[in-house]
């Protein structure tokens, strides 16, 4: 039972001053991996702050579709920019590889959104995401939507274990 | 309630026991109805008490079964059947006061859209032509003397509409819509409150009803369909830049601008509101300087995070957001 609470504190801690800044976190000065398609997971991955933070994790699904992420991903599924909801990481999976996506953009489409959304805002998303395909713990994904309801929880989403897919057609070099 | 006050604030309590709408007098009308009766049916039931437990102490064994049961009886009875006509009575007092605050308000109604979100008001006026529509925030206004709808909406979780003097409290429901309509009786600014628990502000969720006359109400609502205007010093003009490739941009709203997002406050006529992050602050140059860098020592758990402009930079956007207005 103790041990259940302390996990469950943990679980909803919220620091609303977010990250301290100037941290490797807030400021990743080093790029890890490349900007193109076909990269690794970095080498020195630096792992998400918020990977076991449900409050943060759902703080990143109202961003989501708040920022308009689901303008291009939808609720994962993919559409205009490729599905998160799947196994399939053209850029990598790992949170390093996917706030680098999201602070840089990538070619042919994602925008950047480095100078537009704070740092800690994008470790939320990045969390979020890593959510959608069943990459964080059962309890740390959300289990509640603002919104109609459109695809089963994330809580209730099967791991998908991630696979480093090929360069897709859409990004291949001239 | 005169309303020569230069003050920003609220001039009224903001109680349900001070009405200003017809409204609320006739709830306030039951509420003291109610509170009166029970008054003195509590004295009268006390007093019977300490009549019965006098009698015993006085001695005179009670004989069970005997001849002086039997004014007893009629004593519980009448007192049974007068409590029963008591609570028709309200009853019925109370399901005419629920038809008569609900009743069609007529054609002449002015329609306003609340929508709660988490944790301020966002408030819309349409018309049959969009070009119209005003949007603002934290702050209605209404005419004196008509009445006016408003469509209740949330976003995110259950928030409740509540300004005590004008209105009862009505919920708004995700994906539901809800609605009630008031009529001011008289000018004033009047505090509403969000009456549903929805998280960490929930208390730091209120906004202000200001109501005026016709033709004051009438270029109020013109000027807040205007676009913002075009910054003219340089430094305002210096802001908007800073705004617009900042972060704040994800979020507000400004109109006649490429600011178009619709998660946070629109800012279209900031300046012109009395006050910030939904009734928390009077509305002064140094409160909003301070809510931009750090909004969460003001109000922890706000979706707006701390920003880090530099000196010049947040000077320049102050100047910028005191122009709109």
């Amino acid at each position: 039972m103790l041990i259940l609470a302390v996990v469950g504190c943990k679980r909803e801690e919220r620091d609303f001053h977010g990250l301290p800044s100037g941290s490797a976190i807030t400021n990743p000065k080093v790029r890890e991996v490349d900007l193109v398609p076909g990269g690794a997971a970095p080498a020195d991955s630096v792992p998400g702050p918020y990977e076991e933070n449900a409050y943060a994790v759902s703080q990143g699904k109202t961003l989501y579709n708040g920022y308009n992420c689901s303008g291009c991903h939808f609720q994962g599924g993919g559409g205009i920019g490729p599905p998160l909801m799947d196994a399939d990481w053209i850029y990598g999976s790992q949170p390093q590889n996917i706030y680098e996506t999201i602070a840089e953009g990538r070619p042919n489409g994602m925008p950047s959104f480095g100078r537009k959304i704070v740092p800690d805002q994008i470790w939320q998303i990045t969390a979020y995401v890593r959510s959608m395909s069943g990459l964080l713990r059962k309890d740390v994904a959300p289990g509640r939507t603002d919104d109609m309801q459109v695809r089963p929880q994330e809580q209730s989403t099967q791991k998908a274990k991630p696979v480093q897919s090929g360069i897709p057609k859409s990004a291949e070099l001239p | 309630m005169p309303l020569t006050l230069a003050s920003t604030l609220v001039q009224q309590a903001h109680a349900s026991l001070n009405p200003a709408s017809p409204q609320v007098r006739l709830v306030d009308r039951l509420g003291t109805a109610m509170f009166v009766t029970a008054a003195v049916v509590c004295l009268l039931v006390f007093a019977a008490l300490l009549w019965a437990a006098l009698r015993r102490r006085s001695g005179a064994e009670p004989v069970a079964g005997g001849r002086q049961e039997r004014p007893m009886k009629t004593a519980v009875l009448l007192a049974t059947g007068v409590t029963t006509v008591i609570l028709f009575v309200f009853l019925i007092f109370d399901v005419s006061v629920g038809r008569s605050i609900t009743t069609n308000p007529g054609n002449d109604a002015l329609q306003i859209r609340v929508t709660g979100h988490q944790w301020w008001w966002e408030v819309q006026y349409r018309d049959s032509l969009p070009k119209n529509w005003a949007t603002t925030a934290n702050e209605i206004h209404v005419p004196v003397g008509r009445p006016v709808v408003f469509e209740l909406r949330s976003t995110d979780v259950i928030h409740s509409f509540w300004p005590p003097n004008l209105s009862p409290k009505r919920d708004q429901i995700p994906g539901n819509e809800n609605s009630l309509w008031f009529q001011a009786d008289s000018a004033g600014v009047y505090r509403g409150q969000c009456a549903e628990f929805c998280g960490h502000q929930h208390a730091k969720m209120a906004f202000l009803v200001v109501a005026e006359p016709a033709d004051q109400f009438e270029g109020w609502l013109a000027r807040q369909r205007d676009t913002a205007q075009t910054p003219t010093d340089s430094r305002a003009r210096r802001g908007k830049d800073v705004f617009m490739s900042a972060s704040c941009v994800m979020c507000h709203a400004i109109s006649g601008t490429s600011a178009g997002s619709r998660i946070g406050p629109d800012l279209t006529h900031l300046a012109s509101r009395r006050t910030l992050a939904a009734g928390t602050l009077p509305n002064t140059r140094e409160n909003l300087t301070g809510w931009i860098v750090d909004p969460q020592a003001i109000k922890p758990g706000v979706k707006m995070p701390p920003n880090q402009l530099s000196g010049p930079e947040l000077l320049a956007l102050v100047a910028y957001l005191e122009t709109l207005k």
